[in-house]
């Protein structure tokens, strides 16, 4: 049984078919969804997490039914999101970010908050040493106290990332992580989810505009284009791929490579 | 050094000055002033409570003893702290415009108000009023009902956002504010704009007179209220509420479950101002309609605002200003007016005894609220004394 | 089954000339809030205000015309029209004003904080009236001195007749929407704020000096509220300075029922806001035996408020408002 499948999944939003029957599975390590932009990637993100309702198509988690499920339902069961443009909680400091991120996993009642009992105060220590930690784990532990607002862009990256993880997430979905960094930032980020891949027996899937990086760190490709699933294999078996070439650079052209897509 | 000799002689002063002369507003106002110089000042912790707890409960029913009203006054403040207090759990964290808040508050206060006076035997044919002993258990009484209509009241409201849901809370305190003034009939439950009397109040321990009796009672229950809140903003529950605040899909994404923690912060907020509305009709002894309009709904937001969205000590500030400005400067503005009319005094050729009877200043507790609101939006959005986090948002460009 | 329907049938009539006035008067308070909220996407609490100052404008228009004893002497279209005229002029300049003052200082701040400032505007300027009243009339509860001519009543069928001043209301009202509708389909300065509702960075782009047209927009929508408080005090009588604030929370809901954004849907959304109040306020007691009557009118509004808002934010006639990025 895979750990996360999709199958057949469309969406239409009035006349426009967003998605159309796209099938999607992974089990282990990282996977990349790549398309020219409009290809419905994010899309397919909102639909696993719970924030569109496809018209057809399941998608099930660890042998679980999402569909129908609320957003943070689904994050309980864990699977966490990225957004696109950084929605970080912009006013609150990273460390408050990510606990706000282990909200799923908290047990505590109203009454153990409000007697600030044993259990309360073990374990507000606890989830403050795991935050530390996991802002550690991404190299933010120096701006723990620093208001989210105030974090240059590749830190709030970082952020976004680190508060995901805090839900313990079996499987995390990356919304162009390394949008706006250098190829340098990229590749970090990059050795690090590799490094979350193997320690904490994480699934990974990505989308990405950045190429290179998709080509170094995925195990598997899948390509969009115009709402459905137009190739999928290895990152060397995509790049050869001419429909994918066709999709990217019309008719004629080389392999994508580098910058964004068309 | 000067900070420590400054706070206690300013207090004691104007402690002095109030025994000495009972009349003046101008130093029972310098007396409050002292108290926040003395919360802001630099002096060690141990001195600055000290003081506080000193003023709060030696000085000021000492000047109660000189000045009944002033004790009042007091007590009123701190039932709006409370409300405030409750507001700000609502709509300083939790980012929920709500203009409808005095309608919790009305709640609490006709559920003590129906039992705890002859007005339940028209319902329920006899047995009432309840001894003034349960009262207590009212309190609690008082704030489940409360929290349960904040409930009510937060289920269908769950989805709007903004300026619709404001309107729509606006419109819920009307209902109540209506429904008070008319359920008189088919069954009496309310009296409607009659109002309910005599409301029975608790016997006071050693004998205590009610003045400085509710004064204590109400000083409690603000320690107990800024305990509460305190806990609930330093915990998951006051991190979620303030993550719904900043960004709701973000929120619902990291896993929180917006519908349980709006209600959570509606029933929270609610339950205070029903405590308070079941301590303010034994107070009162007599409750109608008019002290639940919107105009109470919107002293208290200005109340808030003032002292700082999402901020406990502002919250406290706010609520003193407001109160003190309405009770007592408006006020004493009105009666010095009077006697200087009375004098025949003029201003600049103008016989003050020709300004028109109508005009009273005590009525403008409307212009003072649209001021203070109107001032604050657009001079010092984050409040006088800001929530560390509202400071950052509000005052760093980026919108 | 006790309920006497020749009643119910006999004062239909004059229940539906009630619901057309009230509804055209909501209609004319309610295109304020609309055209502001396709504009600027908020909501000008202190409508209410501009509405009901208009309504004193007015008032001291004709009690300054009647203490010189010019109130009957004038032919009364003229005298009305005076009245019209000083309280839309009253009530546009007081609406550019408060936007130029509590508004625009706010225009980038998160959405809370306008609105709160209108608010305060709001009961600020509930008291400001009084003040300015008490100082000037030592009064402020204030009422509209009648015109002879406006009393008489009409037979329009042998059964039914009705007054003059509910015609010249109704007439009024039909003619200031008609000139509204032209001014907003068939001018320049219609299509420009036309244009700025729909999306502002690019009608600034084209030219157009949105700051002028956000101003303009708050002068014709605080006109049309300023005639509907004229002719509120010319039909209803009495007025005081917070005798705004439930019509304009009604008139509000009127135009989120029509679609607020819309112009047409104001007008749609008042009229049967209007026809709804008038019927629930006259048969309501009749239909419940007395137990819930005409009091409850203003709860029946609020709860209307209430249950659009929540299942069918749209309106009937669907919103209009600025494309979200």
């Amino acid at each position: 049984m895979p750990l996360f499948e999709a199958r057949g999944v469309t969406k239409r939003f009035g006349g426009l078919t967003a998605l159309h029957g796209v099938d999607f599975a992974l089990e282990r390590g990282i996977a990349s969804i790549i398309g020219p932009n409009g290809a419905g990637k994010t899309t397919l993100f909102n639909v696993f997490t719970g924030l569109y309702v496809p018209d057809e198509g399941s998608v099930t988690f660890r042998g679980q039914a999402l569909l129908g499920l609320r957003p943070d339902q689904i994050t309980t069961l864990g699977v966490c999101r990225t957004f696109q443009n950084i929605r970080l909680f912009a006013n609150m400091t990273a460390v408050e970010n990510v606990l706000v991120g282990m909200n799923s996993r908290i047990t505590l009642g109203l009454w153990d908050v409000l007697s600030h009992n044993r259990r309360f105060r073990r374990s507000e220590s606890d989830l403050a040493a795991r935050a530390l930690g996991l802002l550690d784990r991404v190299g933010l532990q120096a701006n723990a106290n620093v208001v989210a607002r105030n974090l240059p862009y590749g830190d709030r990256r970082r952020l976004e990332l680190a508060r995901a993880l805090a839900s313990e997430p079996a499987l995390l979905l990356l919304d162009e992580p390394t949008a706006g960094m250098t190829q340098g930032e990229a590749g970090s980020l990059m050795r690090l989810l590799r490094g979350l891949v193997a320690d904490l027996e994480l699934a990974i899937i990505l989308i990405e505009h950045n190429m290179r990086v998709v080509m170094e760190v995925s195990d598997r490709v899948t390509v969009l284009d115009h709402g459905e699933k137009i190739a999928e294999g290895s990152p060397r078996e995509v790049q050869a791929s001419p429909r994918v070439i066709e999709a990217y650079l019309g008719r004629r052209g080389a392999a994508p490579r580098g910058a964004r897509g068309a | 050094m000067t900070q420590t000799l400054l706070s206690m002689g300013l207090m004691a002063a104007s402690a002095l000055g109030v025994a000495t002369f009972p009349r003046s507003v101008l130093i029972f106002l310098l007396f409050q002033g002292s108290l926040v110089f003395v919360y802001r000042a630099r002096i060690p912790e141990l001195l600055r409570w000290s003081l506080l707890v000193v003023a709060l409960l030696v000085l000021m029913p000492v000047i109660g003893y000189f000045n009944g009203y002033y004790l009042e006054v007091a007590t009123q403040v701190g039932i709006f702290v409370v409300l405030a207090l409750g507001l700000n759990i609502v709509v300083g964290l939790a980012g929920l415009l709500d203009l409808g808040y005095v309608a919790f508050f009305a709640v609490g206060a006709y559920s003590w108000a129906i039992f705890g006076s002859p007005h339940a035997n028209i319902i329920f044919g006899g047995g009432f009023p309840l001894a003034g002993g349960w009262f207590y258990p009212f309190l609690l009484v008082g704030l489940c009902t409360a929290a349960v209509t904040g409930i009510l009241l937060g289920l269908p409201v769950l989805r709007l956002h903004g300026d619709y849901l404001a309107i729509v809370t606006l419109g819920f305190g009307e209902v109540i504010r209506v429904l008070a003034n008319n359920l008189d009939k088919p069954i009496n439950l309310t009296n409607g704009p009659k109002g309910i009397t005599p409301i029975s109040r608790p016997p006071t321990p050693l004998g205590l007179p009610y003045g400085e009796y509710f004064y204590f009672l109400v000083l409690l229950l603000v320690v107990v209220v800024v305990i509460v809140n305190r806990r609930l903003e330093d915990s998951h529950i006051g991190r979620a509420w303030e993550a719904i605040r900043e960004d709701e899909l973000a929120a619902r994404a990291m896993g929180v479950p917006l519908v349980r923690m709006k209600l959570m912060a509606f029933a929270c907020g609610a339950s205070f101002a029903g405590v308070m509305g079941v301590l303010f009709s034994a107070k009162q002894i007599f409750i109608n309609p008019e002290s639940f309009t919107f105009l109470e709904s919107i002293g208290v937001l200005a109340m808030v605002i003032l002292g700082g969205m999402g901020s406990i000590p502002g919250a406290i500030l706010g609520a003193t200003v407001v109160t003190v400005l309405n009770l007592q400067v408006l006020k004493g503005f009105s009666l010095w007016l009077n006697e200087l009319k009375n004098a025949g005094v003029t201003v600049l050729g103008y016989s003050l005894a020709d300004l028109p009877t109508q005009f009273e200043p005590a009525k403008y507790e409307r212009m003072v609220f649209g001021v203070i609101l109107v001032l604050m939006m657009i001079f010092r959005p984050q409040g006088i004394f800001p929530a560390r986090r509202r400071q950052r948002e509000l005052t760093t460009p980026g919108g | 089954m006790g309920m006497d329907f020749d009643l119910l049938v006999r004062i239909f009539p004059e229940v539906l000339l009630d619901g057309i006035i009230l509804g055209f008067m909501y209609a004319l308070i309610a295109l304020g809030y609309t055209m502001v909220y396709g504009v600027l996407e908020f909501i000008n609490f202190a409508h209410s205000e501009i509405f009901i100052a208009g309504a004193f404008v007015g008032v001291e228009i004709l009690l300054g015309l009647q203490a010189r004893g010019l109130l009957d002497g004038f032919p009364w279209p003229f005298v009305l029209l005076l009245a019209l005229m000083a309280g839309m002029a009253a009530s546009g300049l007081l609406a550019v004003a408060v936007e130029r003052i509590a508004y625009r200082p706010l225009r980038g701040a998160p959405r809370l904080i306008p609105l709160i400032s209108a608010i305060g505007v709001s009961f600020f300027l509930q008291d400001l009236i009084r003040l300015v009243e008490s100082l000037w009339r030592n009064a402020f509860n204030l009422v509209y001195p009648s015109i002879d001519a406006l009393n008489l009543r009409l037979e329009l069928t042998e059964t039914m007749d009705v007054s003059v001043k509910s015609l010249v209301v109704i007439v009024s009202a039909l003619l200031m929407l008609w000139a509204l509708h032209l001014i907003v389909n068939r001018t320049k300065v219609g299509t420009a704020i036309r244009a700025v509702a729909e999306d502002q960075a690019a009608a600034s782009l084209m030219g157009i000096d949105v700051n002028r047209i956000i101003s303009l927009t708050f002068l014709i929508g605080g006109a049309m509220g300023g005639a509907a408080g004229v002719l509120f005090g010319v039909q209803y009588g009495l007025i005081n300075p917070y005798s705004g604030f439930i019509p304009g929370l009604k008139a509000f809901t009127a135009a989120v029922l029509g679609g607020i954004g819309n112009i047409p849907g104001a007008m749609v959304g008042g009229l049967v806001l209007g026809l709804l109040e008038a019927f629930a306020a006259s048969y309501l007691s009749l239909l419940t035996g007395g137990a819930f009557g005409a009091e409850y009118k203003d709860i029946f509004a609020f709860s209307a408020l209430i249950l659009i808002l929540i299942f069918r934010p749209k309106g009937l006639l669907g919103e209009v408002v600025r494309e979200r990025a």
